[in-house]
């Protein structure tokens, strides 16, 4: 690893002129994704900015949202009585994140700034139709997923928080995760709630996470497995690798699909 | 150079590190704790696994710098200072859970966070989820799930719930 300089503030805003006064400079959340990276020398920055001392770590409900804080890590996240009682499904995905050794120092941020084409929170937020809340303005997810590794983040933006809209009717997410990085090789998010039925697939699109519109369509019809038992998704905008071809991946899709719609009704 | 101050093992340490420096690298290289052992070096074997502030954490995928103000707890801080075992040691002894033995700090270490978040108790399958995050390279997982399970009413101080079985 490349030495940097680190740096720990205590305001958003000091973080925020911490990374404007530099370009190589980069913020750090729990570090599972960057630490790795910059072991590999895959990346060089002059500074880290650890967000860890911003407070950003809070989890509350209100009438109509579930606001989780942007350092929340997932062992958090998925042990909320909170999370568990307003979206059962968002505790179950985050406790399926890596292993418990992961899951105490991953977040929730830190995984949506990453956009790991197959990490399973971008799923959750897309399919859900939640909020990405950044020191400037509020992102919806549709709009924040830009491609692989990719979002609408501009240089020294950081995320505060994410908001989901509540009531969720149904929901679940089933993972077809990668046998030894537990990564998802499909993970699809199919969700009732305010913003409509949606199916979010991730670890599958050479973009990163995707709405299955198709799928979406037919479940607001009927919301039952059989209802996309017959919906394929082309594998010509499908990854295709040493876990699987991108046909084995569009098999998946429908699969893992029918799975969390019947786990979700 | 910059600073890092920390209790490991419940004695506070004041160290000069660099930004890069590892948390398992402070330990072993400047505080000389070698029970922590790395293997893979990419957080995927779990060699490595403390404690911070409770939480089993792999210390090759944390700098030293983000355990400031942090306790932290390594295979050596859980015996006794006369020498008695951690109950989860002594199960690891009593039902052979080791072979190679290299795996077994960082194994240890996560059966311990794991028994301590389970005061509801932990069946089988959920022993083996919970330490999917650590490898044995010797596959000895079967007597490692049954020490664990064995650890389970030593630290809880009561047999293990029936529904938990």
């Amino acid at each position: 690893m490349y030495d940097f300089a680190y740096h720990k503030p205590a305001s958003i805003a000091d973080a925020v002129a911490l990374l404007a006064g530099d370009p190589e400079a980069r913020p750090l959340a729990g570090g599972q994704t960057l630490i790795p990276v910059l072991k590999q020398r895959l990346n060089k920055p002059s500074k880290l900015i650890d967000l860890s001392g911003l407070g950003l770590n809070r989890i509350s409900v209100s009438g109509n949202a579930l606001s989780i804080g942007a350092m929340t890590p997932h062992a958090t996240v998925a042990n909320s009585a909170d999370v568990q009682r307003a979206i059962p499904a968002l505790a179950k995905l985050a406790g399926g994140i890596g292993d418990n050794q992961v899951r105490n120092r991953g977040t929730i941020g830190g995984s949506l700034a990453n956009n790991d084409p197959a990490a399973c929170y971008p799923a959750a937020v897309l399919g859900l139709g939640a909020t990405v809340v950044t020191n400037k303005r509020r992102i919806a997810a549709d709009d924040f997923f830009q491609g692989m590794f990719t979002t609408a983040l501009e240089p020294g933006e950081i995320i505060t928080e994410v908001v989901f809209p509540l009531p969720v009717e149904k929901a679940a997410y089933m993972k077809f995760a990668q046998p030894a990085s537990r990564f998802a090789l499909v993970g699809v998010f199919v969700a009732k709630g305010p913003a409509g039925v949606r199916v979010a697939v991730t670890g599958a699109g050479q973009n990163g996470v995707f709405r299955q519109r198709e799928m979406e369509a037919a479940l607001t019809a009927r919301f039952a497995p059989d209802a996309i038992a017959n919906i394929k998704t082309p594998p010509d905008q499908l990854n295709s690798d040493i876990h699987g071809s991108a046909e084995y991946r569009s098999h998946l899709i429908t699969v893992m699909a029918k799975r969390a719609v019947a786990a979700a009704a | 150079m910059p600073q890092v101050t920390l209790t490991v093992n419940g004695k506070r340490h004041t160290v000069e590190v660099e930004g890069r420096t590892l948390l398992v690298e402070l330990l072993r290289e400047k505080l000389g704790l070698t029970g922590t052992h790395v293997g893979c070096d990419t957080s995927q074997c779990g060699a490595c696994v403390v404690h911070v502030n409770g939480d089993s954490v792999k210390s090759c995928t944390m700098l030293a710098l983000q355990a400031d103000g942090a306790s932290v707890t390594t295979i050596e801080g859980l015996a006794k200072p006369d020498g008695t075992l951690h109950p989860m040691q002594e199960m690891f002894r009593e039902h052979h859970a080791l072979q190679c033995g290299f795996c077994t700090p960082g194994m240890v270490m996560s059966a311990i966070d794991l028994v301590n978040k389970h005061p509801e108790g932990l069946t089988e399958a959920q022993i083996r989820e919970g330490l999917e995050g650590n490898l044995c390279r010797c596959t000895g997982y079967h007597n490692i799930v049954k020490a664990v399970a064995a650890a389970w009413p030593l630290m809880h101080g009561k047999t293990m719930p029936a529904a938990a079985e």
